[in-house]
């Protein structure tokens, strides 16, 4: 029955996973949101995200360690990025089609890799949850906060996370602070903005974009390798499934503010725990349509941005190339 | 080497024509490099990619039968596109055309197939439309970014299809047994699409051909196609000549979907006869909905264009698999270097570009450099039509 969900246990569970789900979107949708911010938006962080997901995965499964796994992933997504700056500033492409087929590539590609170095679909061991090392340096701390009634609560549901989770978020305030208190901030929002202006001032504007979308491109890398080494701990075709997508979208319903991409995603991560957890539960749905629940995180996204996107003022060089006199 | 094209104009525009083709080989070397790494000698599995493409009558038809959802998907895009909006719900749009298509030959089974068929596909143009006309609707009158939208549309499709397949749609044949495969009945024989020749070959070849005819006639010799472009090169001047900027949005998009979904009809009815899904959107579809768009990019946003790109492209598909029968390449480098033709075809625009403004330079000096040649400017300036 659907009272079964408002369970102290099941709601912690939600809570559990929710937090956990909006791992990728944040890396993903904030180093998405500095391309944009700087008047570049980039289609292809579903194909950065399956390529850096397989990278984190390849080299943690053969080293044994998430870390190198990490850098990996950081590694290939800067250069994919790189790519997509090259063509969107440089050579002045057209970007949502540019970003169509850096998904292709990163799509065939990381299939094309997964057939060729693994073949099967294997495990790793990638990052635990941090309740393994404090239990290891604190052996009492966690048993003991346990028993506090809401405190316990709070402490178990965090402490399941792994770090990359708390990476994840931690990246909100970082990313907020460069970009409203710092002269790099300023910079990447006057290239979006006003690039002639900014131009004029000794901004360089190509080189701002190229950082932003190399950056982005990096966390793309990044929010595939929480997926392989972090979330599922596996490696499979395709196994992002339109969620590169979903993230270019948490951009746009976060209004590109860190804080609106933040409350995005933690939106559509917590109803998207929802709906897990009643498949979960075995919860009858009438005429037995899961597939209806599973569009509910879709449907909302398309919902909210009618609501959010007469209100939302987007960067008003969005899309545009730019060039000297042009 | 500009200067050089500036002497000789015409051979400049000939380049410009060239452009995709050299994108395409600049990406098959690529493509070569890869094969090499991979172990494999790249003129080998060339070579056997084009025996499973162009080897023999059965080949050949099977590569017209790949390309024929491409042709479709891809004038949907040239429509889109040439109005400015951007759609990547093809693969959605394709499928709603599928569903519908296949309800109305499961619903009257009785009925005779010229009657049928016919009524079919026109239902699969509509079950696309509709699902074109959502992000038409939510960009022109709520400012919803279409690009997020048809996304989104497409994993609703996808869900909506597997649930369709798996309870009301599903084979009464499969609902009586525990695997209960997620697929329809059989269509009756009597609505299989006419084979032309004794191959897999069918009918809709030779629609999606006519329909390109029709779409080019469509968008440069009618006011309604006119209009649509006049809004994908300016949307703020067309706005000022009176045209209806919104209802042209919505237009673009349905006719956009309304071909995908067609595309989804033609393949029920002459290539699968039922609907079958494994959970994902390529499943059912093989990715015609994306690979539509390269198609379109590649044929320059023209349906003329569209025609001899989605043989290429569906070449390359039907190519992909033999060379992984042939010589152990995973067909997934095909997707790859589709990415990279992408890539080098919107890149290649650079050159058109400097070509161009180099022409005009040549002609008069201190000219304003003229737009790219194959893209309307309004793509780029993407999004937001409040000003309307």
């Amino acid at each position: 029955m659907i009272s079964e969900l408002f369970t102290t246990a099941v709601l912690i569970g939600i809570l559990t996973s929710g937090i956990r789900l909006a791992t990728p979107y944040l890396f993903a949708s904030i180093g998405e949101m500095f391309g944009q911010r700087s008047g570049i938006y980039n289609l292809g962080v579903e194909g950065i995200m399956l390529m850096g997901a397989f990278a984190a995965f390849y080299v943690t499964m053969t080293y044994g360690n998430p870390w190198l796994g990490l850098l990996a992933a950081i590694i290939v997504g800067s250069i994919m990025g790189l790519a997509m700056s090259f063509i969107s500033v440089t050579l002045q492409a057209e970007q949502g089609i540019s970003g169509i087929g850096i998904y292709l590539f990163g799509l065939g590609m990381s299939d094309l890799l997964f057939q060729k170095m693994l073949g099967t679909v294997e495990t790793v061991s990638g990052f635990r949850p941090v309740s393994d090392s404090l239990n290891r340096i604190f052996p009492d701390l966690l048993p003991g906060l346990a028993g506090i009634p809401v405190i316990g609560a709070i402490v178990s549901i965090l402490a399941q996370q792994n770090i990359m989770v708390f990476m994840a978020y931690l990246l909100v305030p970082i990313a907020w602070f460069i970009m409203y208190r710092t002269t790099l901030g300023l910079k990447i929002r006057a290239a979006g903005e006003n690039p002639a202006a900014a131009d004029a001032l000794g901004v360089s504007i190509s080189r701002t974009r190229y950082a932003t979308v190399t950056f982005g491109g990096a966390m793309a890398g990044v929010a595939g390798a929480s997926l392989s080494i972090a979330l599922l701990n596996v490696f499979q075709q395709n196994m992002t499934s339109g969620l590169g997508f979903i993230a270019v979208a948490l951009v746009y319903f976060g209004g590109w503010r860190p804080y609106g991409v933040l409350f995005g995603a933690i939106l559509f991560s917590m109803v998207n725990a929802i709906q897990l957890w009643i498949q979960a539960l075995n919860i009858p749905i009438p005429g037995d349509a899961s597939e209806l629940l599973i569009m509910m995180p879709y449907v909302l996204t398309i919902i909210v941005l009618i609501f959010s996107a007469g209100r939302m003022r987007k960067p008003s060089a969005l899309g545009v190339p730019y060039e000297r006199g042009g | 080497m500009l200067d050089f094209f500036v002497k000789y104009p015409r051979l400049s525009r000939l380049v410009d024509l060239a452009l995709p083709l050299l994108a395409t080989l600049a990406a098959l070397g690529v493509g070569a490099i890869m094969l090499q790494l991979l172990g494999a000698n790249p003129v080998d599995a060339y070579g056997a990619l084009l025996n499973g493409a162009f080897g023999s009558q059965n080949a050949l038809a099977d590569t017209i039968v790949r390309a024929t959802p491409l042709l479709l998907v891809a004038l949907g895009i040239c429509i889109a596109f040439r109005g400015g909006v951007i759609n990547i719900g093809g693969e959605g749009q394709l499928v709603a055309g599928a569903i519908l298509g296949t309800l109305v030959g499961l619903t009257f089974p009785e009925a005779p197939g010229y009657i049928v068929i016919p009524v079919a596909l026109v239902a699969g143009f509509i079950g696309g439309a509709i699902w074109g006309g959502i992000p038409g609707v939510l960009k022109a009158y709520y400012n919803v970014n279409e690009i997020l939208s048809t996304i989104m549309l497409n994993i609703i499709a996808v869900q909506g299809m597997n649930y369709l397949l798996r309870q009301p749609m599903i084979d009464p044949a499969q609902a009586q047994l525990a695997s209960r495969i997620p697929q329809t009945a059989r269509l009756v024989q009597a609505f299989d699409l006419p084979r032309l020749v004794p191959t897999r070959l069918h009918l809709g070849a030779l629609i999606a051909v006519i329909l390109a005819f029709v779409v080019y006639i469509y968008l440069w010799r009618t006011t309604s196609g006119y209009r649509i472009r006049a809004v994908g090169l300016n949307p703020d001047a067309s706005s000022y000549a009176g045209i209806n900027v919104k209802r042209n949005i919505v237009l673009a998009l349905l006719l956009s979907g309304a071909f995908a979904g067609l595309a989804g009809a033609i393949q029920v009815y002459g290539v699968h006869h039922r609907m079958f899904t494994d959970g994902s959107l390529a499943g059912f579809t093989g990715s015609a909905g994306f690979n539509g768009i390269v198609v379109a990019l590649f044929g320059k946003l023209n349906p003329l264009g569209a025609i001899p790109a989605s043989f290429i492209f569906g070449a390359l598909i039907v190519g992909a698999n033999s060379l992984q029968r042939a010589m152990q390449v995973p067909a997934a480098l095909i997707t790859a270097l589709n990415g990279l033709v992408v890539v080098f075809v919107v890149a290649s625009d650079y050159f058109s570009r400097r070509l161009a403004r180099s022409r005009q330079i040549g002609v008069e000096a201190n000219v304003e450099p003229s737009p790219p040649a194959s893209m309307p400017p309004a793509l780029s300036v993407e999004g937001d039509m409040s000003s309307d």
